[in-house]
């Protein structure tokens, strides 16, 4: 029953303007709206607050700030404190949260924010990695170090050796629906939330801490976001704990929704990363020795930085075998917000790393990149342990690169490339391929786990709740269509609902490219019970074996020729009547994942994906403006649940990673203020910056070595990091203006500006 | 004037429905209006500043010759004032004949052009006003129509491949398009009241007005009563002063609806175009007079902006960085200024003063841009070109932007006109670099050793959008670009030649 191009189950409510996102829940009367007063001071102490004017203002009911927390002032998702709600006696950043406004409408309550004067008596401030470096300032968390091999040696052994440096910006979310909450008080004290969160449990978590009430008091829903990509895993909480704090105060719903500027200044973003690489080669240019330190703009709390930096050098090493290997993160405190997961969590960061490397070696011996990448892929037996010391079982990037090298004509193209190059001019081309292998599991192993219910009712129709959000990326679908599948229904009888952490308790975030594998197996294990239970009354009715029995299109039949059957509606009603329980809970954990953090060693992932891109631009010298001509794309989900959505993961997770490499740039001024935090100033991809020429294909051969749910692959994350094909063909462009005799070390994003920098480079290098 | 008590109404119609407003608050948006009092939730807000689309909805009116026509607007940055008269129409009114799908979402649907849905709705809208305008679109007209509307979930290609599938649909399709007869009846009856200047009270405060002139002469009046007071014409900037900067501006002079300054006619000067003419109706008239100019001014903003914003509201706020006055400047513009009944008409150029000052008088406004005709005397030569660089192509705020006129006559340059935008604190010409240039032959050395000028004349400075160094670097390079193409070599931009 498994339709493999189903829409996504609010595709009609989405087009009709009908689907609910938390700002169109009708209000409960009497509502008040909160707004969050922010610091304009990057790092200081709170000396004095006045509130009087805010106080006065109209329609104002109330301020809230630290001292009128009950339970604790800290939503650190790593249980470190180091998160307060308000700020109390510190700020840390410009944007830091202080106060928040209860007003009777939310404009007034917006209005009224600006009005708080608070003084402060400003201390110094490192805002980025390099003044985090040489202020010698904190880790937010414990560093990691990976180690395998002898790298001292290696570099000895080497023929060559390259140091460098490479930057890698951030990058804000741009969720279409910023963050919000709405928060209803209920009876006994409890709460009952809604947030826009890819993680409502913690939500629930941090509101039950916060408000000082168990978490039975809480409840937290969401039926869907307006996007999340890791911007709603941990960034939710501090508008919910807000919400419900007001809410509890004042005995009155209370929601709370930012503008998009507030939402862009006081939310975490991608990482940046300073990566520090010393690499040695031998003449043919394969990888004997690998040297990278990972350091990393946290900002002013651990959030998920940790994990993040952790994962940036779980992918330092992309799809290469690095015979000695040393990698270390420095996770830097800074006084910017604190960043958080962005799809990809650390892992392009790591990747970017790994892919420059490889250019180094192919512009210092005159080579094809692709040439050096085929002689640095894992391989057989020696040549198959990653830097974490888990050993690579599914590879399979030299059939993607084969197939995607014919497919898109690569060996003819590069000619023409280098062809159009060597008769000079103004426009410059490039052509680059760049693998993808992202290792799927969250590295927290205990986040493993997943929970689902599933109730079918007495007319035959199912209902389905599991612990997983969604954000768009289609896993409502997904999950119906498996259950549709395991009872052999149709999808229209299965109604998916709300997330809602009354019927799904200790959920992990939806998150890590998970969703899927983790819910759908949990939905499939609660089916399965309950088919269990059925065949077991069939088999007693018709005196065959529960193994005879399957359930298919609409039946539960005999599995022979002529055999038995009834039509699923049916039997369940009988099944009612039999006292037959048709409920169940199911669970899922990931097998085999454990990981040893202080050893550095273990096996993190459960599976690989793998995926590949070959990108061609064209390059302005003269501006260094740059165009997408073409970009081809063959990419590993296994078996695919549902090819529609597949794609549309790739081709959106494609687009996003090239607006990370390209034209989205964050930028704090000196005194610490975000200055990009609108789209007016930080521009994501629009419809034009997608490639005059995008073919995208599944690895559709492409099997999961593991009994995943269907032997498909997660696909929300990896898709995002066949960008850095587009990336390297503009480093191709470049590298052309001095004959490709340097590697350009583009950092990212690189916008217009950066690309015409590198340019000049080369052109006075000659 | 006429006074606050007469309670003059604002009148609209939503979708199907008549609205009658006899009093609000002025700075109401048209997306709080929609979502908080008529609970249409399908609008959604995204940016709150005209810039994601989110919010688009259609706004129909009747032109002069009492045809309908609707364009898409960002509801969250125009005001709920501006609605008077017209067919508003949001994303909750569409449908099939049969009350199903409209084609256009049924489109979506088939394409899984849908992840996580907020966007979808303003891109409907989008969509639906690129198929009424145009049934069988380009993917370039596609990618034209797109460029006020952000999407972050799927990458844009099933949308745009849904765009393009429309071609098998046509205007029977369309319920809205069926009832258009009676949608013109009903804004024809509430234009027939509007006989005299409204002003519209704010029942929370006397003093916060806004003010529905009915024809030109009474803005003229209505500004010298009101010296102080907002004129707003499409909103696509003063909007965010309200909802970015929370100003309570009053009080407000509405311009929108004002037929009469959006004319466009020709005297032997060349085209006279009404200030509150948007760039949406005066580009094809520009572009038929100057082709170069079509690539720049199809990169202004997204549809939604240009269907908005004025060329006089564009010149009127004295941005540094706007995209209209340096194209302008380099033809020679003249604008022409009004106070009561006084007129004046200067240069341009000579508007633009120093940051945030330009020569303007107190209850004086623009009233119209003249644009030079094309015309030459014989034997002169003119290359024109304008460039506009920026992190992202589409929809996005110069970094910089030149534009340049050059004549030559007996093979040397007679005339140098070029203009900067992002490069001074006002909209500036590059005085020292035309000097270079009159006189001398139309070759690269001279465009190079002109572009050496530029750091006299020019200390840019280093924003969000681009370094001061990089200002300067391309700067100097467009002096480059404009010969080479002149020259006939491909840069891949814009550029053409007058004889």
């Amino acid at each position: 029953m498994t339709k493999n191009n189903t829409p996504h189950d609010s595709a009609h409510k989405h087009v009709t303007g009908q689907a609910v996102y938390i700002d169109d829940i009708p209000l409960p009367s009497g509502t008040l709206h909160a707004y969050l007063g922010l610091s304009t001071c990057t790092h200081g102490r709170i000396m004095a607050t006045d509130f009087t004017k805010v106080l006065a203002a109209k329609n104002v009911i109330g301020v809230l700030s630290a001292k009128d927390i009950i339970g604790v002032n800290d939503i650190s998702p790593m249980g470190l404190n180091d998160e307060p709600v308000f700020a109390d006696t510190h700020v840390e950043f410009y944007g830091q949260p202080i106060f928040a406004v209860i007003a009777t409408d939310r404009n007034s309550a917006r209005a009224a924010a600006r009005l708080a004067k608070i003084t402060y008596e400003p201390l110094p401030h490192a805002i980025n990695i390099t003044q985090a470096i040489t202020q010698n300032a904190d880790y937010v968390t414990k560093p990691l170090k990976l180690e395998r091999g002898d790298i001292a040696k290696g570099f000895a052994s080497s023929a060559h050796c390259i140091k460098g440096q490479l930057t890698i910006g951030g990058q804000d979310h741009f969720y279409l629906e910023g963050h919000i909450a709405l928060a209803e008080p209920c009876e006994d004290g409890g709460m009952r939330v809604y947030s826009s969160t890819q993680h409502p449990s913690e939500v629930q978590h941090m509101v039950a801490g916060v408000l000082g009430i168990a978490q039975n008091a809480v409840v937290v829903r969401v039926r869907r976001m307006g996007g999340g990509f890791g911007g709603k895993e941990t960034q939710g909480n501090i508008f919910a704990c807000v919400a419900a704090l007001a809410a509890q105060r004042y005995n009155r719903a209370v929601k709370l929704r930012p503008d998009r500027d507030d939402d862009m200044i006081m939310t975490g973003k991608r990482h940046d990363f300073l990566v520090d690489y010393q690499v040695g080669f031998d003449k043919d240019g394969r990888i004997i020795a690998l040297d990278g330190m990972f350091s990393a703009r946290c900002g002013f709390s651990a959030d998920l930085s940790g994990p993040v930096t952790d994962r940036a050098l779980f992918h330092a090493d992309n799809a290469y075998y690095y015979p000695n290997v040393r990698l270390r993160s420095a996770p830097l405190k800074t006084n910017t917000v604190s960043n958080t997961a962005f799809r990809g969590f650390g892992g392009p960061q790591g990747l970017m790393a790994a892919e420059r490397v490889i250019e180094e070696i192919a512009f210092y011996l005159n080579k094809d990149p692709m040439e050096i990448r085929r002689l640095n892929f894992y391989g057989n037996r020696g040549r198959d342990i990653t830097p974490y010391h888990q050993k690579i079982s599914d590879n399979i990037t030299l059939r993607i690169m084969d197939e995607l090298i014919t497919s898109c004509d690569y060996t003819k193209r590069r000619a023409a490339v280098l062809a159009h190059n060597a008769k000079g001019g103004v426009i410059r081309k490039g052509i680059a391929m760049t693998p993808v292998k992202f290792g799927i599991s969250f590295t927290a192993t205990w986040y493993n786990q997943a929970g689902a219910l599933v109730h079918v009712y007495k007319d035959g129709s199912v209902m389905v709740n599991h612990g997983g959000t969604e954000m768009g990326q289609g896993l409502y679908t997904k999950v119906a269509q498996i259950v549709a599948g395991g009872f052999g229904i149709a999808l229209s009888r299965v109604q998916i609902t709300k997330t809602t952490t009354d019927k799904i308790p200790n959920t992990s975030a939806t998150a890590a490219s998970s969703g899927t594998d983790l819910n759908a197996m949990a939905a499939l294990n609660a089916v399965e019970k309950i088919k269990t239970r059925l065949s077991q009354f069939l088999a007693e009715d018709w005196g065959c074996g529960t193994k005879d029995i399957v359930f298919k299109d609409g039946f539960a039949q005999e599995d022979k020729a002529g055999g038995r059957k009834i039509a699923f509606d049916a039997l369940i009603t009988a099944a009612y009547y039999g006292r037959i329980q048709l409920s169940a809970t199911g669970f899922y954990k990931t097998p085999k994942v454990h990981w040893d953090r202080d050893a550095g060693r273990g096996h993190p992932f459960y599976y690989f994906a793998y995926g590949m891109a070959a990108a061609e631009v064209s390059v302005d010298s003269l501006s260094g403006e740059y165009k997408v001509l073409r970009v081809d794309i063959l990419h590993d989900v296994g078996q695919s649940l549902n090819t529609a959505i597949d794609i549309g993961q790739i081709e959106g997770g494609f687009i996003q990673g090239m607006g990370w490499l390209t034209s989205e740039e964050l930028v704090w001024d000196e005194g610490g203020q975000l200055r990009t935090h609108a789209p007016s100033t930080y521009k994501i991809p629009l419809s034009s910056d997608v490639p005059a020429v995008f073919n995208v294909a599944l690895a559709d051969w492409s099997r999961n070595k593991e009994p995943t749910i269907k032997r498909s692959k997660a696909v929300g994350e990896p898709p995002l990091m066949l960008a850095v094909s587009v990336f390297e063909a503009i480093s191709m462009a470049v590298a052309s203006v001095d004959g490709y005799k340097t590697c350009p070390r583009l950092n990212t994003p690189a916008t217009p500006e950066q690309v015409l920098r590198a340019i000049e480079r080369l052109t006075i290098n000659d | 004037m006429t006074q606050a008590s007469t309670k003059d109404t604002i009148d609209f119609l939503l979708n199907d429905k008549p609205v009658r407003l006899d009093g609000l608050n002025p700075r109401i948006t048209v997306l709080d209006f929609l979502r908080l009092e008529k609970n249409l939730c399908g609008t959604k807000e995204g940016c709150n500043e005209g810039d994601c689309g989110a919010c688009t909805v259609l706004i129909g009116r009747l032109t002069p010759d009492n045809t309908l026509r609707y364009i898409t607007v960002n509801s969250c940055i125009i005001f709920l004032p501006a609605l008077d008269g017209c067919h508003l129409v949001t994303v909750e009114h569409l449908r099939d004949k049969n009350g199903g799908l409209h084609p256009v979402q049924q489109a979506f649907v088939n394409h899984h052009a849908s992840q996580c849905g907020f966007c979808t709705p303003g891109f409907v809208m989008s969509i639906y006003a690129l198929w009424m305008e145009n049934p069988a679109p380009s993917m370039a007209d596609i990618d034209t129509a797109l460029q006020g509307n952000l999407c972050r979930c799927t990458g844009y290609s099933p949308i745009r491949k849904a765009a393009l599938s429309l071609c098998e649909y046509n205007e029977k399709d369309d319920p809205l398009f069926m009832e258009r007869e009676s949608v013109i009846k009903t804004l024809t009856d509430m234009k027939a009241q509007n006989q005299s200047t409204k002003t519209i009270t704010n029942p929370d405060n006397a003093e916060d007005l806004a003010i529905l002139p009915v024809t030109v002469d009474e803005l003229a009046r209505a500004l010298q009563t009101h010296p102080n007071a907002t004129l707003v014409a499409g909103a696509t900037d003063v909007g965010l002063w309200v909802t970015k900067h929370i100003n309570a501006i009053t009080p407000m002079i509405f311009t929108a609806h004002l037929t009469d300054l959006q004319r466009i006619t020709h005297n032997k000067f060349g085209r006279i175009i009404g200030a509150g003419c948007s760039y949406t109706d005066a580009l094809p008239h520009l572009i038929a007079d100057y082709p170069h100019l079509r690539d720049l001014f199809y990169r202004i903003g997204g549809v939604q902006v240009r269907n908005n914003g004025t060329l006089g509201g564009n010149i009127a706020n004295g941005s540094p960085i706007g995209d209209i006055p340096p194209p302008l400047i380099a033809l020679g513009a003249r604008l022409g200024l009004r106070l009561g009944d006084v007129r004046r008409d200067i240069l341009l150029e000579d508007f633009f003063i120093d940051y945030g000052k330009q020569d303007l008088r107190k209850g004086e406004f623009i009233e119209t841009i003249h644009i030079p005709a094309p015309d030459l005397p014989k034997g002169v030569r003119v290359y024109h070109a304008a460039y506009k660089i920026s992190k992202r192509r589409d929809e996005d705020i110069s970094t910089l932007s030149v534009a340049f006129y050059i004549a030559v006559e007996q093979g040397l340059i007679t005339t140098a006109r070029i203009a900067f935008g992002g490069m001074a604190a006002i909209p500036k010409r590059a005085g020292l670099a035309e000097s270079a240039l009159i006189g001398k032959e139309f070759d690269l050395a001279n465009f190079k050793k002109a572009g050496e000028t530029l750091a006299e004349d020019f200390q840019p400075l280093s924003d969000v959008r681009g370094s001061a160094e990089y200002r300067m670097s391309v700067a100097k390079n467009m002096f480059v670009r404009f010969y080479l193409e002149m020259a006939g070599e491909n840069t891949e931009n814009s550029g053409g030649e007058c004889q």
